[in-house]
This record gives C-alpha cells, structure tokens and sequence, in this order.
C-alpha cells in the first residue's frame, strides 16, 4: 500500500503527476473532438434533412464509412495520412518537414469520427420535433435560421441529449486509442509508469478509477442538462413540473 | 408609398379596404388536384367562413394564402400587396413573404404551441425576436392577451400542463400578440373535446365583435352562422356557393350544400 501511494505521488518519483498530465491531455481532446463533432453533426444533420441531392450523398457516405471503420483503423488512416498531406504541402511550399500538434491532431481525427455519430443522433432528433411547430414559427414570419435557433434546436434537445450524453463518453474513451499513434495521452502515460515501475496493477487500477470519475461527474452534468432540456414536458412517472 | 399615387383613386380605396384577395388559386399534391381554381376576396373587418366537406381543399386554401403550402398558380394579394411568386408558385421575395406572415396570424387546428416555452414566452416570441418590439413592453402586452382570453394565471405554465381548450386560447394570445391584419382560423375547435369547444368558441366570437378581419375553417355551421358576415361552401377544389350566412344557410342553392348542410346538422 505504501508502496502504491508513493508510486502515485505527483511529485517524481511518483507518476501521479504524469497521470493526472495524461488525463488533462484526454480531457482536452474529448472536448475539444465533442465539439468538433456536435458542428459537423448538426451541419451534416440539416444536410441529410433539407440539402440537395449531392450533399445529401456525400453525408451518407461519410457517415456510412465512418461508422462502417473500426476507429482504430480510422484513426491510423486520418492521423498518418493528415501528417503525410500537410507534410507534402509543407514541403511542396518549400518549408521543413511540420511537427504534428498531438492535442490539435487527436481534435481533427476523432472529431471527424463524432461527427457521424452526432449527424445521425440530431437528425434523428431534428425529425422527431413535431412538425406543426416549425411549421407555427414559419406562418409567423420567422427566418429559417432564427426557427433553427429558436425552435427547432430547443425543441430537439430533449430527444437528442441521451445519445449525446452516450457520445460524450464514447469520446471520453477514444481517446485512449490515439496511444497507438503515440499521443501521451491517459492510456499511454499509464503504460510508460507501469513498464517503468513493473508496478502494473497500480498504475492501470488508477487509470481505471479516473476514467471512471469522469464517467461519473460526465453523468450528474447530462443528468442537469437533460432536465432542462425536457422543461415542458411532464415526466411519465407524473407529478413536478 | 410613392407608387400609390400613380394608381387611380377607385382602386386606391379598394386597396385599402381589401385585406386578402385570391385570384384563381390552383393547388395540386403530385397528380391529385386539391384546389381547381378559388378566388375570394376579404375586406377589413370580414369574417369569412369557410365549410366544406373533408378534401374539399378548405384547408389547404387557407395555408397557401401565407404559403404554407405553395400555390400551384394563382395570385394573391395581402393588405394590397400582391405576393411576389416564382413560376412554380413558390414565394419568390423571402423578405417580403416574411414580413406579410408577421401580419397574418395562424391559429392551427392542432395548436402548436412551441411547448417548450411557457405560455408567456409563446406570446412574446414573435413579437420580441421577429417584430423587435422592447421585452418589457411585450410581456406587459402579453399577461394582458393572456388574462383576455382567460388564462391570466398560467403565464408561467408550459403547454403541456394545459387542457386542448386552454392551449387553444393561448395559441389565440400567441396570434393577437403579433397584432395582426388578418387572423387564419384553421379548424380551431376540431381537436376539442365537446366540452372544450365552447370556451374557445367565445374568444373568437369577443374577437369577430370587435371587427376582426378573420378567416375561418371550421366545421361548426352553428357558430358559423352566428359570426361570419360571408360563407364560402367549398366541394372539391371550387367554390361551390357563397354569399350571406342567412342566404348560404337558410336558403341553399346548390344540391350538394344542401345535402351537406343536412349531413352536419
């Protein structure tokens, strides 16, 4: 027990700092992924919905493809053929070879992979809306982009927050796999102490515990917005408004 | 306007008095022709109703006059102001088609009320993010359009706490708060239960006194009868009689209203 708290301690030698380094890397990249996808889903979701029909075929491949991949693969395929092509052009515009940002690279490849998923979720919530209250602030002269703000967005956050909340942790959890690239996130910080230390039970426990604090503070926050997201809507167990 | 000057003053008058007209008006669903050619004139302070049987394009009529649904040709005049429309029927001038809905307000059969707002905000919305008016003076004006039609104590309620009848008044709060030229009326009481009908029957009637220029698509020949100053009997896409409540009535030309009449009453 000694032994573990000193190998946790976040201060060298410990690896706790390391750790909490590693997570901090996770974190930044779920986020900053999450909203990269919640923009692309919510375009690729008004595309699929009211685009013409090239853009409409484009998203259903993108989105067919993407979610037919395995993300590892995905991201392999994006993270070495992303460096390769700024690569080339770098070079190409007579500049030196470009170290890739893991943070920035790690957003791009699995907010690509979000996006598909946030595309069908809000699509899927979007048509759920009933159409009379579009149709309600269209016969009262409101713009489209002014009834996609306030009434169909609104309207649709209720059927759309569940699988958002689902996505978030997905992407909380991907994160891990950007170690095969060699981005320091949680995962791969947590290799290196264990290997270093041989102390592997203790290091990958601890991952586990804090992979699981996010899950659960991740949780209590989707609870809050999925109530005020169903304002309006009388639970079915009755009762509060 | 300067345009107006160049026009003759008959047609001037009759410009200021005409809220809708609707010139040979044809709406077609794929190859199903629902409207063959309707044309009705509204003036200020008309309350017109319209009956008919169900798909006889009644409905349908009263959606393409805000272009709800597109007209497949046809030409329509608002306020007179005649709407700018492509070949196809569709509203050619986004701006000016958005500014003449801000002037003709729905109210729908099932309501639609945005129900993620309460009650006061469905009032307001309209008038404070569409038509700028100040928040504080639209929530004033809002408490009381809801006390009018009855439902001054629910302001903070969201719709789905309301019975059919309550959200229905709310939905004629929502329509009067855009102060409107004209009202559509799309069969307001035709999802009511029976014994809702009547609460929601008496706001439009207190509106109809005051000289509201309203149309109204309703299957309740009674209260027809009662409010309206012209009838309109549509079957099967055309006008098929219309004229005084007391002549359309009371004294049916045509067989078919008459056997329609017996068929409802």
């Amino acid at each position: 027990m000694a032994q573990s708290a000193e190998l946790l301690s976040l201060s060298p030698p410990g690896w706790g700092g390391n750790l909490l380094r590693g997570l901090s890397h996770s974190l930044q990249i779920a986020f900053g992924a999450y909203a990269l996808g919640l923009v692309i889903g919510l375009f690729g979701a008004y595309g699929k919905l009211y685009g013409g029909k090239v853009t409409r075929d484009l998203l259903a491949i993108y989105t067919t493809v993407i979610r037919a991949v395995p993300e590892l693969v995905l991201i392999l395929i994006l993270y070495y053929v992303g460096s390769d092509i700024i690569n080339k052009i770098s070079t190409a515009m007579g500049g030196g070879r470009v170290e890739i940002n893991g943070v920035a690279a790690g957003i791009w490849v699995l907010g690509i992979v979000q996006g598909a998923y946030a595309t069908e979720i809000l699509r899927g919530a979007i048509q759920a809306v009933p159409p009379g209250q579009i149709e309600a602030a269209k016969s009262y002269g409101m713009p489209a982009l002014m009834t996609m703000r306030r009434v169909t967005i609104p309207a649709m956050m209720s059927f759309a927050v569940p699988g958002l909340a689902n996505l978030w942790l997905i992407a909380t959890k991907d994160t891990a796999l950007l170690a095969v690239v060699g981005f320091n996130e949680l995962t791969l910080e947590t290799r290196q102490a264990a290997s270093s230390t041989r102390a592997y039970f203790t290091f990958f426990l601890a991952a586990g515990f804090l992979y699981l604090m996010v899950t659960l503070c991740s949780g209590g926050i989707f609870a809050r917005i999925e109530k005020w997201a169903r304002r309006g809507q009388p639970s079915l167990k009755g009762g509060s408004r | 306007m300067d345009t107006a000057k160049a026009v003759s003053p008959t047609l001037e008058a009759a410009a200021s008095i005409e809220a809708i007209k609707v010139e040979d008006l044809h709406k077609s669903f794929g190859t199903l022709e629902v409207l063959k050619g309707v044309s009705l004139t509204a003036n200020k302070g008309d309350v017109v109703a319209i009956i008919g049987g169900s798909g006889s394009g009644k409905s349908t009529m009263l959606r393409c006059i805000n272009f709800l649904e597109t007209p497949s040709s046809g030409k329509i005049t608002i306020g007179g102001e005649l709407v700018e429309m492509h070949t196809d029927g569709s509203p050619s001038n986004r701006r000016q088609i958005e500014r003449i809905r801000t002037r003709l307000a729905m109210v729908f059969q099932q309501f639609n009320l945005w129900t993620h707002r309460t009650l006061l905000e469905n009032v307001i919305e309209v008038p404070v993010h569409v038509l700028k008016v100040p928040k504080a003076e639209a929530i004033a004006r809002a408490h009381e359009l809801l006390k009018r039609v009855g439902l001054g104590d629910k302001a903070d309620t969201y719709p789905a706490y309301l019975s059919g009848g309550q959200q229905q008044r709310a939905a004629i709060a929502r329509a009067l708060a855009v102060d409107p030229s004209v009202m559509l009326f799309d069969e307001p009481t035709s999802a009511l239960d029976p014994e809702l009908v009547g609460e929601v029957l008496t706001v439009i009637r207190d509106l109809a006194a005051e000289g509201r220029t309203m149309l109204l698509v309703t299957h309740e020949m009674k209260f027809a009868r009662e409010v309206a100053n012209h009838v309109v009997y549509l079957f099967e896409g055309r006008i098929e009689e219309q004229g005084p409540p007391a002549e359309v009535f009371g004294n049916p030309k045509s067989e078919r209203l008459k056997q329609f009449l017996s068929s409802v009453t």
